[in-house]
């Protein structure tokens, strides 16, 4: 109990979130089965599956959008199942939203400062400016500062997302699909992105469909079917797993079948 | 604080004062009564701008403030004598009251469904005090013509409220740009412009509109005891009249919603307008119609009022127009 540094931490170690047998229904479909999880501090947990997998569900319950039917999620050591998600925020959990989110009419900086002044700091006005000055720098939006939100392109209102969920100052990031609608030449600066947040000491749920990525950069790596947790382990381990292949990553085999019936 | 660095509301606030002070140099009685229409728009479509413009709540129904103050303070001066700056608090504090219930009740709606709530309230209310014995029911509340006397006769009186209004104007317009500069404006504008984001990042959403709501409240509140004080009388179908609240958001929405100056320059706009139509033989019997379809062509054409049209072109007027 003592080397925890979180109260009430049940584990030794510092586990910074804990998913513990966690259900969502939406009337008669089950969008998550009993999905129970232990994230360490400082790790990226990489979120895959097919669409409709329940990933996003996942992170709606995680960060307190959706109530959960049952199981407990415990996040540093309290509690937090089923508080809503602006109690979630103010105790250091931020997120990006896979459809993006941008405050319209707001100039990217008001925007930043929003994360700034309501998230786990609770920075007052001048201190947020400075907080999303820094912030805007880091994920590189500076020169958009002062340019209304509606007016940036996708991959601009991804890093945006970001920075909103930076400034908050986290201790845990979940990333939805940050990178879906990049090209290729936008996706590596993200990715470094995320590496530096991470050496930030910023714990990250990423959910992701860019496979090279999410391998390259997770250090384990949890993935959902029909929202069964069927898989969880290192990225070498998932990348060999038969079910994972079969469910998400594609059976080479099972196509072959199917075009020789067709013929 | 550098709010007060801004010269857009040192200069919003001179203009108020210069206009407000001229009939007090003309003493010329008609006058005054003209800019005591336009101040009392100004104020009242300033309040609604906080929950209409920055939290992006439409409310129908606002005039039940400004009623109920009214109610309140005529109810206070005639059945227990009290003055009428006490009166005034009461009003103000009884909308806010009435706003902070309402705001836990029906800002859980939301869009259309929330506007729909407020003319409900309005029809509920004015049912509510046309039966409600205290307030006179239907016959309203009548103020004795001797209560003018304490303020100096009927004529000192009319200066009187003059003078208030005045600053209660002044104190609305402060209102809307403290709102508007402060982290609570911030996150007001984040739940407007996306209220599941703001929940996201932190904005305690409930706590947030209810206080909007509240502040949007009170100015009206104060205003409308000062108005009946002025009118001598109340009645419950005076007091909630549904147009009044559609002309508010006309006034918003001509200025454009979401500035500090907006609503003041649509409220002076549009009771120029009123005055205009109200003695032209053509349009005196359908100046409603006229604001309706102002609304109309406003939304379709210029969405962002006239103050959002001049920021959107000129972008450098963001600096210094709130």
């Amino acid at each position: 109990m003592a080397a925890s540094p979180f109260p009430g931490s049940e584990k030794g170690d510092a586990m910074i979130l804990q998913v513990e047998g966690v259900s969502k229904r939406f009337g008669g479909l089950q969008a998550l089965t009993r999905v129970t999880f232990d994230l360490p501090e400082g790790q990226i947990l990489g979120l895959i599956g097919p669409n409709g997998a329940g990933k996003t569900t996942l992170f709606n319950v995680i960060n307190g959008v959706y109530p959960s039917n049952e199981g407990r999620i415990t996040f540093r050591g309290k509690d937090i199942t089923g508080h809503r998600p602006y109690y979630l925020a103010r105790e250091g959990i931020a997120r990006t939203h896979q459809i993006v989110k941008p405050l319209n009419e707001l100039s990217v900086r008001d925007n930043v400062m929003v994360g700034a002044c309501f998230g786990r700091e609770k920075k007052n006005l001048v201190e947020a400016r400075k907080v999303a000055d820094e912030v805007m720098e880091f994920v590189n939006l500076s020169v958009r500062a002062d340019q209304l939100a509606s007016s940036l392109n996708v991959a601009q209102k991804k890093r945006l997302e970001m920075a909103r969920a930076l400034a908050a100052r986290p201790y845990l990031l979940l990333l939805d699909e940050v990178l879906a609608g990049l090209n290729p030449s936008e996706i590596d600066p993200m990715l470094e992105t995320i590496r530096q947040v991470r050496a930030q000491g910023i714990t990250i749920i990423m959910i992701e469909h860019v496979m090279h990525a999410v391998m390259n950069v997770s250090d384990r790596i949890i993935v959902l079917d029909y929202g069964q947790q069927i898989a969880e382990g290192t990225p070498a381990e998932i990348a060999r797993n038969e079910k994972v292949i079969e469910a998400y990553l594609g059976d080479p085999r099972l196509a072959e079948r199917l075009m020789e019936r067709n013929r | 604080m550098n709010n007060w660095r801004n010269p857009g509301i040192w200069l919003i606030l001179a203009a108020i004062v210069l206009v407000s002070l001229w009939p007090v140099f003309t003493q010329r009685p008609a006058t005054r009564e003209v800019i005591f229409t336009v101040l009392l728009s100004i104020a009242l479509a300033s309040s609604l701008n906080i929950i209409l413009g920055y939290t992006g709540y439409v409310s129908f129904g606002h005039i039940v403030f400004f009623g109920l103050g009214g109610y309140v303070g005529l109810f206070l001066m005639s059945a227990l004598g009290v003055s009428l700056w006490l009166a005034i608090l009461a009003g103000g504090m009884a909308a806010a009251l009435l706003a902070f219930l309402l705001g836990k009740a029906i800002l859980r709606l939301r869009g259309a469904y929330f506007a729909l709530a407020t003319i409900g309230v309005n029809e509920a209310m004015r049912a509510f005090i046309n039966n409600f014995k205290p307030f006179g029911g239907p016959i309203g509340i009548s103020l004795n013509f001797g209560v003018y006397n304490d303020y100096g006769g009927a004529t000192q009186a009319l200066w009187l409220t003059y003078y208030t209004l005045i600053a209660l104007t002044i104190a609305g317009i402060l209102l809307s740009y403290l709102v508007k500069t402060s982290k609570f404006g911030l996150g007001l504008m984040a739940v407007r412009e996306d209220e599941d984001a703001a929940e996201v990042m932190g904005v305690i959403t409930p706590d947030a509109k209810t206080w909007a709501y509240v502040l949007s409240a009170v100015i009206p509140g104060m205003v409308g005891v000062l108005f009946y004080f002025k009118n001598g009388n109340i009645e419950p179908g005076d007091a909630f009249r549904l147009h009044f609240s559609i002309e508010l958001l006309v006034m918003v929405m001509l200025g454009g919603f979401g500035t500090v100056l907006g609503p003041i320059l649509g409220a002076a706009g549009y009771q120029r307008l009123r005055g205009f139509l109200l003695t032209s033989p053509l349009f005196k019997d359908i100046q409603l119609s006229v604001a309706g379809v102002l609304l109309l062509v406003i939304i379709l054409f210029i969405p962002a009022g006239a103050v959002g049209w001049l920021r959107h072109r000129f972008p450098v007027l963001r600096k210094v127009m709130p």
